[in-house]
Protein backbone atom coordinates (compact mmCIF):
# COMPACT_ATOMS: atom_id res chain seq x y z
CA UNK A 1 0.00 0.00 0.00
CA UNK A 2 2.30 2.34 1.29
CA UNK A 3 4.75 1.59 -1.41
CA UNK A 4 2.15 2.31 -4.35
CA UNK A 5 0.94 5.48 -2.97
CA UNK A 6 2.54 8.31 -5.51
CA UNK A 7 5.01 11.04 -4.53
CA UNK A 8 3.96 14.04 -2.93
CA UNK A 9 3.83 16.19 -5.78
CA UNK A 10 6.25 19.12 -5.87
CA UNK A 11 5.21 22.12 -3.97
CA UNK A 12 2.99 24.23 -6.27
CA UNK A 13 4.96 27.12 -7.75
CA UNK A 14 4.32 30.13 -5.18
CA UNK A 15 5.96 32.59 -6.66
CA UNK A 16 4.33 32.55 -9.83
CA UNK A 17 1.10 32.84 -7.93
CA UNK A 18 2.15 35.92 -6.16
CA UNK A 19 -0.17 38.16 -9.14
CA UNK A 20 -3.58 38.96 -8.17
CA UNK A 21 -4.01 39.51 -4.47
CA UNK A 22 -5.38 42.77 -4.10
CA UNK A 23 -7.74 45.20 -1.28
CA UNK A 24 -9.04 43.66 1.54
CA UNK A 25 -11.86 42.21 0.53
CA UNK A 26 -13.51 40.70 4.17
CA UNK A 27 -12.59 42.54 7.27
CA UNK A 28 -13.18 41.09 10.54
CA UNK A 29 -12.52 43.89 13.29
CA UNK A 30 -12.16 42.67 16.91
CA UNK A 31 -14.42 39.90 17.09
CA UNK A 32 -15.53 38.86 20.29
CA UNK A 33 -18.08 35.31 20.39
CA UNK A 34 -19.44 34.18 23.60
CA UNK A 35 -21.91 31.15 24.32
CA UNK A 36 -23.26 31.68 27.54
CA UNK A 37 -19.64 31.61 29.64
CA UNK A 38 -17.96 30.20 27.30
CA UNK A 39 -15.42 32.58 24.89
CA UNK A 40 -15.21 31.06 21.15
CA UNK A 41 -13.55 34.19 20.23
CA UNK A 42 -12.13 36.79 21.95
CA UNK A 43 -10.86 40.14 19.91
CA UNK A 44 -10.02 38.36 16.94
CA UNK A 45 -9.11 40.79 13.54
CA UNK A 46 -7.56 40.17 10.38
CA UNK A 47 -8.37 40.65 6.94
CA UNK A 48 -8.76 38.55 3.72
CA UNK A 49 -7.50 39.93 0.84
CA UNK A 50 -8.72 39.96 -3.01
CA UNK A 51 -7.61 36.76 -4.53
CA UNK A 52 -5.80 35.22 -1.94
CA UNK A 53 -5.75 32.01 -0.30
CA UNK A 54 -5.87 32.44 3.16
CA UNK A 55 -5.35 30.30 5.76
CA UNK A 56 -6.71 29.77 9.26
CA UNK A 57 -5.21 27.43 11.71
CA UNK A 58 -5.06 26.27 14.97
CA UNK A 59 -5.21 23.51 18.01
CA UNK A 60 -8.92 22.02 18.52
CA UNK A 61 -11.30 24.33 19.83
CA UNK A 62 -9.27 27.49 18.79
CA UNK A 63 -12.46 29.03 17.58
CA UNK A 64 -11.43 28.01 13.54
CA UNK A 65 -15.24 27.05 12.76
CA UNK A 66 -16.43 30.07 15.14
CA UNK A 67 -14.78 32.41 12.87
CA UNK A 68 -16.51 30.63 9.58
CA UNK A 69 -19.81 30.74 11.33
CA UNK A 70 -19.53 34.39 11.99
CA UNK A 71 -18.28 35.46 8.67
CA UNK A 72 -20.92 33.68 6.80
CA UNK A 73 -23.73 34.75 10.06
CA UNK A 74 -25.04 31.19 11.14
CA UNK A 75 -23.30 32.83 14.42
CA UNK A 76 -23.58 37.07 15.48
CA UNK A 77 -20.80 38.27 18.00
CA UNK A 78 -21.37 39.85 20.91
CA UNK A 79 -18.88 42.52 19.42
CA UNK A 80 -16.67 43.56 16.56
CA UNK A 81 -17.89 44.12 13.20
CA UNK A 82 -17.35 42.97 9.76
CA UNK A 83 -16.47 45.04 6.74
CA UNK A 84 -17.40 43.64 3.44
CA UNK A 85 -15.91 45.06 0.19
CA UNK A 86 -15.39 48.49 2.44
CA UNK A 87 -19.14 48.44 3.70
CA UNK A 88 -19.83 47.33 7.30
CA UNK A 89 -22.23 44.32 7.20
CA UNK A 90 -25.35 44.89 9.44
CA UNK A 91 -26.27 41.81 11.58
CA UNK A 92 -26.60 39.03 8.86
CA UNK A 93 -27.96 36.01 8.20
CA UNK A 94 -26.45 32.89 6.57
CA UNK A 95 -28.92 33.01 3.40
CA UNK A 96 -28.12 36.99 3.09
CA UNK A 97 -24.48 36.60 3.03
CA UNK A 98 -24.99 33.93 -0.03
CA UNK A 99 -26.63 36.66 -1.63
CA UNK A 100 -23.82 38.85 -0.85
CA UNK A 101 -21.63 36.32 -2.27
CA UNK A 102 -19.94 34.20 0.25
CA UNK A 103 -19.95 30.58 0.33
CA UNK A 104 -18.90 27.93 2.36
CA UNK A 105 -18.58 24.10 2.91
CA UNK A 106 -19.24 22.30 5.78
CA UNK A 107 -16.34 20.69 8.14
CA UNK A 108 -19.17 17.78 8.53
CA UNK A 109 -20.09 17.68 5.26
CA UNK A 110 -23.93 19.18 4.73
CA UNK A 111 -25.21 17.83 1.39
CA UNK A 112 -28.70 16.80 0.55
CA UNK A 113 -28.03 13.31 0.74
CA UNK A 114 -31.57 12.03 -1.09
CA UNK A 115 -30.98 14.12 -3.93
CA UNK A 116 -28.34 13.44 -6.94
CA UNK A 117 -24.86 15.36 -7.50
CA UNK A 118 -26.45 17.22 -10.01
CA UNK A 119 -29.28 18.43 -8.49
CA UNK A 120 -27.34 19.20 -5.13
CA UNK A 121 -24.74 21.52 -7.35
CA UNK A 122 -27.66 23.28 -8.90
CA UNK A 123 -29.28 24.43 -5.64
CA UNK A 124 -26.28 26.61 -6.01
CA UNK A 125 -27.67 28.04 -8.90
CA UNK A 126 -31.02 29.17 -7.04
CA UNK A 127 -29.93 32.87 -6.09
CA UNK A 128 -29.20 33.31 -10.25
CA UNK A 129 -32.71 31.97 -11.17
CA UNK A 130 -34.88 34.62 -11.85
CA UNK A 131 -37.89 32.63 -13.66
CA UNK A 132 -41.44 33.15 -12.35
CA UNK A 133 -42.84 30.36 -10.30
CA UNK A 134 -45.57 30.04 -13.63
CA UNK A 135 -42.88 29.79 -16.03
CA UNK A 136 -40.83 26.90 -14.64
CA UNK A 137 -43.65 24.61 -13.50
CA UNK A 138 -44.75 25.32 -17.06
CA UNK A 139 -41.85 24.70 -18.40
CA UNK A 140 -41.80 27.59 -21.08
CA UNK A 141 -40.33 30.92 -21.83
CA UNK A 142 -37.69 32.03 -19.19
CA UNK A 143 -37.93 28.88 -17.38
CA UNK A 144 -37.35 26.46 -19.63
CA UNK A 145 -34.02 28.67 -21.08
CA UNK A 146 -32.90 29.62 -17.64
CA UNK A 147 -32.93 25.64 -16.40
CA UNK A 148 -31.15 24.80 -19.54
CA UNK A 149 -28.38 27.28 -19.26
CA UNK A 150 -27.91 26.54 -15.28
CA UNK A 151 -27.71 23.02 -15.96
CA UNK A 152 -24.72 23.80 -19.11
CA UNK A 153 -22.61 25.73 -16.18
CA UNK A 154 -23.14 22.97 -13.87
CA UNK A 155 -22.01 20.33 -15.72
CA UNK A 156 -19.28 22.81 -16.97
CA UNK A 157 -18.35 22.33 -13.23
CA UNK A 158 -18.66 18.91 -12.71
CA UNK A 159 -16.15 18.52 -15.61
CA UNK A 160 -13.81 20.87 -13.78
CA UNK A 161 -14.20 18.72 -10.93
CA UNK A 162 -13.86 15.37 -12.68
CA UNK A 163 -17.04 14.10 -11.51
CA UNK A 164 -19.28 13.60 -14.58
CA UNK A 165 -19.61 9.94 -13.88
CA UNK A 166 -21.80 10.42 -10.56
CA UNK A 167 -24.24 13.01 -12.50
CA UNK A 168 -27.36 11.17 -11.29
CA UNK A 169 -25.41 9.13 -8.02
CA UNK A 170 -27.71 10.12 -5.16
CA UNK A 171 -25.17 11.82 -2.62
CA UNK A 172 -25.39 9.82 0.18
CA UNK A 173 -23.98 6.66 -1.52
CA UNK A 174 -21.06 8.36 -2.59
CA UNK A 175 -17.78 7.68 -1.00
CA UNK A 176 -16.52 10.50 1.46
CA UNK A 177 -13.88 12.35 -0.54
CA UNK A 178 -16.16 12.20 -3.90
CA UNK A 179 -18.88 14.01 -1.04
CA UNK A 180 -16.22 16.77 -0.34
CA UNK A 181 -15.64 17.22 -3.59
CA UNK A 182 -19.78 17.15 -4.70
CA UNK A 183 -19.86 20.03 -1.49
CA UNK A 184 -17.37 22.37 -2.78
CA UNK A 185 -18.95 22.32 -6.45
CA UNK A 186 -21.84 23.23 -4.48
CA UNK A 187 -20.60 26.52 -3.24
CA UNK A 188 -18.63 26.94 -6.80
CA UNK A 189 -21.75 26.91 -8.40
CA UNK A 190 -22.61 30.15 -6.54
CA UNK A 191 -20.17 31.70 -8.46
CA UNK A 192 -19.28 33.63 -4.98
CA UNK A 193 -16.76 35.89 -4.02
CA UNK A 194 -15.27 34.94 -1.14
CA UNK A 195 -15.12 30.67 -0.49
CA UNK A 196 -14.84 29.73 2.64
CA UNK A 197 -13.99 25.88 3.54
CA UNK A 198 -14.20 24.14 6.57
CA UNK A 199 -11.48 21.64 6.34
CA UNK A 200 -11.60 20.51 3.12
CA UNK A 201 -9.36 17.80 3.48
CA UNK A 202 -10.23 16.48 6.73
CA UNK A 203 -10.67 12.20 6.54
CA UNK A 204 -8.79 12.03 3.08
CA UNK A 205 -6.05 9.95 1.91
CA UNK A 206 -3.10 11.44 0.81
CA UNK A 207 -4.34 11.36 -2.53
CA UNK A 208 -7.79 13.04 -2.27
CA UNK A 209 -5.64 15.33 -0.34
CA UNK A 210 -3.52 16.32 -3.84
CA UNK A 211 -6.51 16.55 -6.07
CA UNK A 212 -8.34 18.70 -3.20
CA UNK A 213 -5.87 20.84 -2.56
CA UNK A 214 -5.75 21.15 -7.02
CA UNK A 215 -8.99 21.52 -7.36
CA UNK A 216 -8.45 24.76 -4.74
CA UNK A 217 -5.39 26.07 -6.31
CA UNK A 218 -7.06 25.75 -10.18
CA UNK A 219 -10.32 27.62 -8.40
CA UNK A 220 -8.14 30.38 -7.03
CA UNK A 221 -6.55 30.93 -10.49
CA UNK A 222 -8.71 30.12 -12.86
CA UNK A 223 -11.61 32.06 -11.47
CA UNK A 224 -10.01 34.33 -9.37
CA UNK A 225 -12.22 33.13 -6.17
CA UNK A 226 -10.39 34.44 -3.09
CA UNK A 227 -10.27 31.14 -0.71
CA UNK A 228 -10.62 30.87 3.04
CA UNK A 229 -9.68 27.45 4.24
CA UNK A 230 -9.76 25.40 7.39
CA UNK A 231 -7.20 23.29 7.82
CA UNK A 232 -5.28 20.94 10.17
CA UNK A 233 -2.76 19.46 7.57
CA UNK A 234 0.17 21.99 8.22
CA UNK A 235 1.94 21.04 4.85
CA UNK A 236 -1.46 21.18 2.99
CA UNK A 237 -1.48 24.65 4.74
CA UNK A 238 2.09 25.78 3.88
CA UNK A 239 2.04 24.60 0.20
CA UNK A 240 -1.24 26.43 -0.57
CA UNK A 241 -1.91 29.21 1.33
CA UNK A 242 -0.94 32.90 0.92
CA UNK A 243 -1.52 34.16 4.81
CA UNK A 244 -1.99 32.27 7.71
CA UNK A 245 -4.09 33.24 10.70
CA UNK A 246 -3.18 31.26 13.64
CA UNK A 247 -5.82 30.94 16.46
CA UNK A 248 -5.40 29.08 19.78
CA UNK A 249 -8.00 29.40 22.70
CA UNK A 250 -10.51 31.97 20.49
CA UNK A 251 -7.03 34.23 20.29
CA UNK A 252 -5.53 35.39 17.47
CA UNK A 253 -2.16 34.27 18.14
CA UNK A 254 -0.24 34.79 15.08
CA UNK A 255 -1.44 36.11 11.35
CA UNK A 256 1.52 35.70 8.00
CA UNK A 257 2.85 34.40 5.48
CA UNK A 258 3.48 30.75 6.27
CA UNK A 259 7.17 31.22 6.36
CA UNK A 260 6.61 33.48 9.19
CA UNK A 261 3.66 31.77 10.67
CA UNK A 262 5.86 28.27 11.00
CA UNK A 263 8.45 30.23 12.73
CA UNK A 264 7.20 32.33 15.12
CA UNK A 265 7.95 31.06 18.99
CA UNK A 266 4.41 30.99 19.88
CA UNK A 267 2.86 29.16 16.87
CA UNK A 268 5.50 26.71 18.17
CA UNK A 269 4.75 26.85 21.60
CA UNK A 270 0.88 26.41 20.69
CA UNK A 271 1.32 23.39 18.45
CA UNK A 272 4.55 21.15 19.78
CA UNK A 273 4.04 22.76 23.66
CA UNK A 274 6.56 24.21 25.43
CA UNK A 275 9.53 22.64 27.33
CA UNK A 276 8.28 22.46 30.79
CA UNK A 277 11.35 23.09 33.36
CA UNK B 1 -71.13 -11.27 -12.37
CA UNK B 2 -73.61 -11.45 -9.72
CA UNK B 3 -70.91 -11.73 -7.43
CA UNK B 4 -68.73 -9.82 -8.82
CA UNK B 5 -71.32 -6.85 -8.51
CA UNK B 6 -70.57 -5.90 -4.66
CA UNK B 7 -67.03 -6.74 -4.36
CA UNK B 8 -66.85 -4.04 -7.09
CA UNK B 9 -68.58 -1.97 -4.97
CA UNK B 10 -66.87 -2.33 -1.75
CA UNK B 11 -63.79 -2.06 -3.55
CA UNK B 12 -64.33 1.45 -5.49
CA UNK B 13 -66.24 2.79 -2.28
CA UNK B 14 -63.31 1.55 -0.01
CA UNK B 15 -60.59 3.30 -2.82
CA UNK B 16 -62.69 6.89 -2.47
CA UNK B 17 -62.82 6.57 1.20
CA UNK B 18 -59.05 5.71 0.80
CA UNK B 19 -58.69 9.61 -1.35
CA UNK B 20 -60.01 11.02 1.26
CA UNK B 21 -57.05 9.30 3.80
CA UNK B 22 -55.09 10.49 1.24
CA UNK B 23 -55.83 14.04 1.01
CA UNK B 24 -55.23 14.08 5.05
CA UNK B 25 -52.06 12.36 4.38
CA UNK B 26 -51.00 14.56 1.59
CA UNK B 27 -50.54 17.78 4.44
CA UNK B 28 -48.42 15.26 6.45
CA UNK B 29 -46.19 14.41 3.54
CA UNK B 30 -45.19 17.93 2.28
CA UNK B 31 -44.20 19.47 5.77
CA UNK B 32 -42.41 16.20 6.65
CA UNK B 33 -40.72 16.76 3.11
CA UNK B 34 -39.79 20.26 3.00
CA UNK B 35 -38.93 20.42 7.00
CA UNK B 36 -38.34 17.84 8.45
CA UNK B 37 -41.10 18.16 11.21
CA UNK B 38 -43.81 15.43 11.79
CA UNK B 39 -46.62 17.83 12.13
CA UNK B 40 -49.16 16.41 14.38
CA UNK B 41 -51.18 19.44 14.14
CA UNK B 42 -52.27 18.51 10.48
CA UNK B 43 -55.78 17.37 11.73
CA UNK B 44 -56.62 20.09 13.78
CA UNK B 45 -55.92 22.33 10.48
CA UNK B 46 -58.15 20.43 8.71
CA UNK B 47 -60.63 20.92 11.46
CA UNK B 48 -59.78 24.24 11.17
CA UNK B 49 -59.84 25.12 8.01
CA UNK B 50 -63.32 23.32 7.54
CA UNK B 51 -64.82 25.39 10.74
CA UNK B 52 -63.42 28.83 9.13
CA UNK B 53 -65.02 27.77 6.27
CA UNK B 54 -68.37 26.59 7.03
CA UNK B 55 -69.07 29.73 9.71
CA UNK B 56 -67.60 32.58 7.07
CA UNK B 57 -69.83 30.45 4.53
CA UNK B 58 -73.05 31.12 6.78
CA UNK B 59 -72.53 35.38 5.92
CA UNK B 60 -70.54 35.57 2.67
CA UNK B 61 -70.77 34.37 -0.46
CA UNK B 62 -69.42 30.96 -0.86
CA UNK B 63 -66.36 31.42 -3.29
CA UNK B 64 -65.72 34.43 -0.77
CA UNK B 65 -65.73 32.39 2.04
CA UNK B 66 -63.12 29.57 0.29
CA UNK B 67 -60.74 32.91 -0.55
CA UNK B 68 -60.99 34.46 3.15
CA UNK B 69 -60.35 30.92 4.39
CA UNK B 70 -57.22 30.68 2.45
CA UNK B 71 -55.97 33.70 3.66
CA UNK B 72 -56.36 32.72 7.12
CA UNK B 73 -54.92 29.54 6.79
CA UNK B 74 -51.89 31.32 5.49
CA UNK B 75 -52.28 33.46 8.69
CA UNK B 76 -52.26 30.61 10.61
CA UNK B 77 -49.19 29.52 8.94
CA UNK B 78 -47.18 32.69 9.37
CA UNK B 79 -47.73 32.45 13.19
CA UNK B 80 -46.56 29.36 13.07
CA UNK B 81 -43.72 29.95 11.33
CA UNK B 82 -43.11 33.22 13.49
CA UNK B 83 -44.10 32.10 17.24
CA UNK B 84 -42.93 27.89 16.69
CA UNK B 85 -40.86 27.09 14.32
CA UNK B 86 -38.37 30.32 14.22
CA UNK B 87 -37.39 30.08 18.35
CA UNK B 88 -36.72 26.18 17.35
CA UNK B 89 -34.29 26.59 14.66
CA UNK B 90 -32.25 23.45 14.42
CA UNK B 91 -34.00 21.34 17.18
CA UNK B 92 -33.81 17.88 17.06
CA UNK B 93 -36.84 16.63 15.05
CA UNK B 94 -38.78 15.36 18.57
CA UNK B 95 -38.60 18.81 19.70
CA UNK B 96 -40.20 20.15 16.93
CA UNK B 97 -43.07 17.32 16.74
CA UNK B 98 -43.29 17.94 20.67
CA UNK B 99 -44.21 21.52 19.48
CA UNK B 100 -46.80 20.75 17.11
CA UNK B 101 -49.02 19.00 19.35
CA UNK B 102 -49.05 22.24 21.56
CA UNK B 103 -50.57 23.65 18.06
CA UNK B 104 -52.86 20.91 18.06
CA UNK B 105 -54.01 21.61 21.60
CA UNK B 106 -54.48 25.06 20.71
CA UNK B 107 -56.15 25.00 17.11
CA UNK B 108 -58.41 22.86 18.46
CA UNK B 109 -59.33 24.92 21.47
CA UNK B 110 -58.88 28.52 19.11
CA UNK B 111 -61.07 27.31 16.14
CA UNK B 112 -63.96 25.83 18.37
CA UNK B 113 -63.74 29.15 21.03
CA UNK B 114 -63.74 31.70 17.53
CA UNK B 115 -66.48 29.59 15.49
CA UNK B 116 -68.07 27.10 17.68
CA UNK B 117 -68.06 23.16 18.60
CA UNK B 118 -71.56 22.26 17.50
CA UNK B 119 -72.05 20.32 14.15
CA UNK B 120 -72.36 22.42 11.02
CA UNK B 121 -73.44 21.20 8.15
CA UNK B 122 -71.47 22.00 5.35
CA UNK B 123 -73.17 22.13 1.45
CA UNK B 124 -70.80 22.02 -1.63
CA UNK B 125 -73.67 21.86 -3.92
CA UNK B 126 -72.76 18.33 -4.74
CA UNK B 127 -76.00 16.34 -5.19
CA UNK B 128 -76.17 13.42 -1.53
CA UNK B 129 -77.87 11.22 -3.30
CA UNK B 130 -75.50 8.03 -4.88
CA UNK B 131 -74.89 7.54 -8.24
CA UNK B 132 -75.68 4.02 -10.17
CA UNK B 133 -73.04 3.00 -12.36
CA UNK B 134 -72.85 -0.07 -15.24
CA UNK B 135 -76.57 -0.52 -14.48
CA UNK B 136 -76.20 -2.75 -17.74
CA UNK B 137 -73.37 -5.05 -16.24
CA UNK B 138 -75.11 -5.45 -12.49
CA UNK B 139 -77.78 -5.79 -11.40
CA UNK B 140 -78.71 -2.79 -9.26
CA UNK B 141 -75.95 -1.24 -10.81
CA UNK B 142 -72.41 0.31 -8.66
CA UNK B 143 -73.33 2.54 -5.82
CA UNK B 144 -71.13 5.80 -5.97
CA UNK B 145 -71.36 8.91 -3.87
CA UNK B 146 -70.80 11.74 -5.96
CA UNK B 147 -69.23 13.66 -2.69
CA UNK B 148 -66.27 10.88 -2.91
CA UNK B 149 -66.00 11.18 -6.73
CA UNK B 150 -65.11 15.03 -6.01
CA UNK B 151 -63.16 14.45 -3.43
CA UNK B 152 -60.45 11.89 -5.76
CA UNK B 153 -60.73 14.56 -8.34
CA UNK B 154 -59.62 17.14 -6.39
CA UNK B 155 -57.14 15.26 -4.79
CA UNK B 156 -55.88 14.19 -8.51
CA UNK B 157 -55.23 17.35 -9.09
CA UNK B 158 -53.65 18.48 -5.96
CA UNK B 159 -51.00 15.56 -6.73
CA UNK B 160 -50.35 16.85 -10.11
CA UNK B 161 -49.73 20.12 -9.22
CA UNK B 162 -47.90 19.47 -5.92
CA UNK B 163 -45.20 16.81 -8.27
CA UNK B 164 -44.80 19.72 -10.72
CA UNK B 165 -44.45 21.94 -7.74
CA UNK B 166 -41.64 20.01 -6.20
CA UNK B 167 -39.92 18.64 -9.22
CA UNK B 168 -39.45 21.29 -12.03
CA UNK B 169 -39.62 24.77 -9.87
CA UNK B 170 -36.65 26.15 -8.08
CA UNK B 171 -38.58 26.53 -4.85
CA UNK B 172 -39.59 23.01 -5.35
CA UNK B 173 -35.64 22.34 -5.50
CA UNK B 174 -35.30 24.57 -2.36
CA UNK B 175 -37.88 22.54 -0.48
CA UNK B 176 -36.47 19.76 -1.20
CA UNK B 177 -32.88 20.95 0.26
CA UNK B 178 -34.43 22.37 3.10
CA UNK B 179 -35.63 19.22 4.18
CA UNK B 180 -32.60 17.45 3.99
CA UNK B 181 -30.34 19.95 5.91
CA UNK B 182 -31.47 22.95 6.96
CA UNK B 183 -27.74 24.69 7.31
CA UNK B 184 -26.81 23.59 3.97
CA UNK B 185 -30.08 25.17 2.70
CA UNK B 186 -29.18 28.60 4.18
CA UNK B 187 -25.51 28.75 2.85
CA UNK B 188 -26.62 28.04 -0.46
CA UNK B 189 -28.76 30.96 -0.39
CA UNK B 190 -32.53 29.94 0.51
CA UNK B 191 -34.19 31.87 3.20
CA UNK B 192 -35.56 29.05 5.70
CA UNK B 193 -38.18 30.94 7.25
CA UNK B 194 -39.42 31.99 4.09
CA UNK B 195 -39.30 28.14 2.63
CA UNK B 196 -41.62 27.41 5.96
CA UNK B 197 -44.30 29.83 5.30
CA UNK B 198 -44.62 28.62 1.75
CA UNK B 199 -44.68 24.60 2.96
CA UNK B 200 -47.06 25.52 5.75
CA UNK B 201 -49.55 28.08 3.58
CA UNK B 202 -49.54 25.10 0.69
CA UNK B 203 -50.21 22.55 3.78
CA UNK B 204 -53.02 24.98 5.36
CA UNK B 205 -54.62 25.08 1.63
CA UNK B 206 -54.61 20.75 1.78
CA UNK B 207 -55.96 20.91 4.90
CA UNK B 208 -59.18 23.27 3.74
CA UNK B 209 -59.45 20.72 1.00
CA UNK B 210 -59.61 17.55 3.14
CA UNK B 211 -61.48 19.47 5.37
CA UNK B 212 -64.25 20.08 2.85
CA UNK B 213 -64.50 16.88 1.45
CA UNK B 214 -64.29 15.06 5.08
CA UNK B 215 -66.80 18.09 6.36
CA UNK B 216 -69.14 17.77 3.43
CA UNK B 217 -69.49 13.73 4.63
CA UNK B 218 -69.34 14.18 8.27
CA UNK B 219 -70.35 17.28 9.31
CA UNK B 220 -67.91 20.06 10.17
CA UNK B 221 -67.30 18.73 14.31
CA UNK B 222 -64.27 17.88 16.43
CA UNK B 223 -64.14 14.50 15.07
CA UNK B 224 -62.51 15.57 11.98
CA UNK B 225 -59.50 16.68 13.86
CA UNK B 226 -59.33 12.85 14.68
CA UNK B 227 -59.52 11.67 10.91
CA UNK B 228 -55.21 12.95 11.24
CA UNK B 229 -54.74 9.53 13.27
CA UNK B 230 -55.87 7.09 10.10
CA UNK B 231 -53.76 9.15 7.92
CA UNK B 232 -51.04 7.69 10.11
CA UNK B 233 -50.95 4.33 8.79
CA UNK B 234 -51.22 5.86 5.45
CA UNK B 235 -48.19 7.26 5.85
CA UNK B 236 -46.46 4.60 7.12
CA UNK B 237 -47.30 2.32 3.96
CA UNK B 238 -46.77 5.11 1.57
CA UNK B 239 -43.69 6.93 3.17
CA UNK B 240 -43.46 10.01 4.83
CA UNK B 241 -41.72 11.92 2.29
CA UNK B 242 -43.43 10.63 -1.19
CA UNK B 243 -46.77 12.89 -2.45
CA UNK B 244 -47.65 9.43 -4.18
CA UNK B 245 -47.08 7.76 -1.78
CA UNK B 246 -50.01 9.16 0.24
CA UNK B 247 -51.75 8.48 -2.47
CA UNK B 248 -51.33 4.74 -2.55
CA UNK B 249 -50.98 4.56 0.68
CA UNK B 250 -54.54 6.02 1.01
CA UNK B 251 -56.34 3.78 -1.85
CA UNK B 252 -54.30 0.72 0.12
CA UNK B 253 -55.37 1.21 3.18
CA UNK B 254 -59.28 2.78 2.09
CA UNK B 255 -59.75 -0.58 0.02
CA UNK B 256 -58.15 -2.96 2.22
CA UNK B 257 -59.69 -2.14 5.19
CA UNK B 258 -63.36 -2.14 3.43
CA UNK B 259 -62.48 -5.67 1.53
CA UNK B 260 -61.39 -6.83 4.97
CA UNK B 261 -64.57 -6.10 6.52
CA UNK B 262 -66.43 -7.62 3.71
CA UNK B 263 -64.66 -11.11 4.00
CA UNK B 264 -63.78 -11.78 7.12
CA UNK B 265 -65.93 -9.24 9.11
CA UNK B 266 -68.77 -12.07 9.21
CA UNK B 267 -66.49 -14.38 10.67
CA UNK B 268 -65.11 -12.46 13.13
CA UNK B 269 -68.19 -10.35 13.63
CA UNK B 270 -66.89 -6.80 12.18
CA UNK B 271 -65.24 -4.41 13.38
CA UNK B 272 -62.35 -4.72 11.43
CA UNK B 273 -62.05 -1.04 10.32
CA UNK B 274 -61.13 0.25 13.08
CA UNK B 275 -57.86 -1.36 13.52
CA UNK B 276 -56.96 -3.20 10.05
CA UNK B 277 -55.13 -0.01 9.10
CA UNK B 278 -52.77 -0.23 11.88
CA UNK B 279 -52.23 -3.65 11.06
CA UNK B 280 -51.31 -3.26 7.71
CA UNK B 281 -49.07 -0.23 8.89
CA UNK B 282 -47.21 -2.48 11.40
CA UNK B 283 -47.02 -5.11 8.83
CA UNK B 284 -45.15 -3.05 6.56
CA UNK B 285 -43.09 -1.39 9.11
CA UNK B 286 -41.36 -4.60 9.73
CA UNK B 287 -40.65 -5.35 5.92
CA UNK B 288 -40.06 -1.69 4.50
CA UNK B 289 -39.39 0.57 7.52
CA UNK B 290 -39.09 3.51 4.69
CA UNK B 291 -42.44 2.87 3.44
CA UNK B 292 -43.73 1.54 0.08
CA UNK B 293 -42.15 5.07 -2.01
CA UNK B 294 -41.08 6.70 1.32
CA UNK B 295 -36.87 7.36 0.13
CA UNK B 296 -34.40 4.74 0.77
CA UNK B 297 -32.63 5.57 4.16
CA UNK B 298 -29.15 5.87 3.24
CA UNK B 299 -26.70 5.91 6.28
CA UNK B 300 -22.69 5.25 5.44
CA UNK B 301 -21.00 3.06 8.66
Amino acid sequence: MLATAPPRPAPPATPQRRRAIGEVLLAVENISLRFGGVRALTDVSFDIRKGEIRAIIGPNGAGKSSMLNVINGFYHPQEGRIVWKGRVLPRMRPHEAAAGGIARTFQNIALFKGMSTLDNIMTGRILKMRASFIEQALWIGRGRSEELRERAFVERLLDFLEITHIRHTPVGKLPYGLQKRVELARALAMEPELLLLDEPMAGMNLEEKEDMCRFILDVNEEFGTTVALIEHDMSVVMDISDRVVVLDYGKLLADGTPDQVRNDPAVIAAYLGVAHG
Amino acid sequence: MAELGPVLEVLLGGLMSGVLYALVALGFVLIFKASGVFNFAQGAMVLFAALSLVRLAEWLPFPIAFLVTIIIMIAVAWAIERLVLRPLVGQHGLILFMATIGVTFFLDGFGQTIWGSNVYQLDLGIPASPWFLLESVFPGGLLVSPIDVFAAVIAGALVIALSIFFHSTKIGRALRAVADDHQAAQSVGIPLNRIWLIVWSTAGIVALVAGMAWGSKLGVQFSLSLVALKALPVLILGGLTSIPGAIVGGLVVGAGEKLAEFYIGPAIGGGIEYWFAYVLALAVLLVRPQGLFGEKIIERV
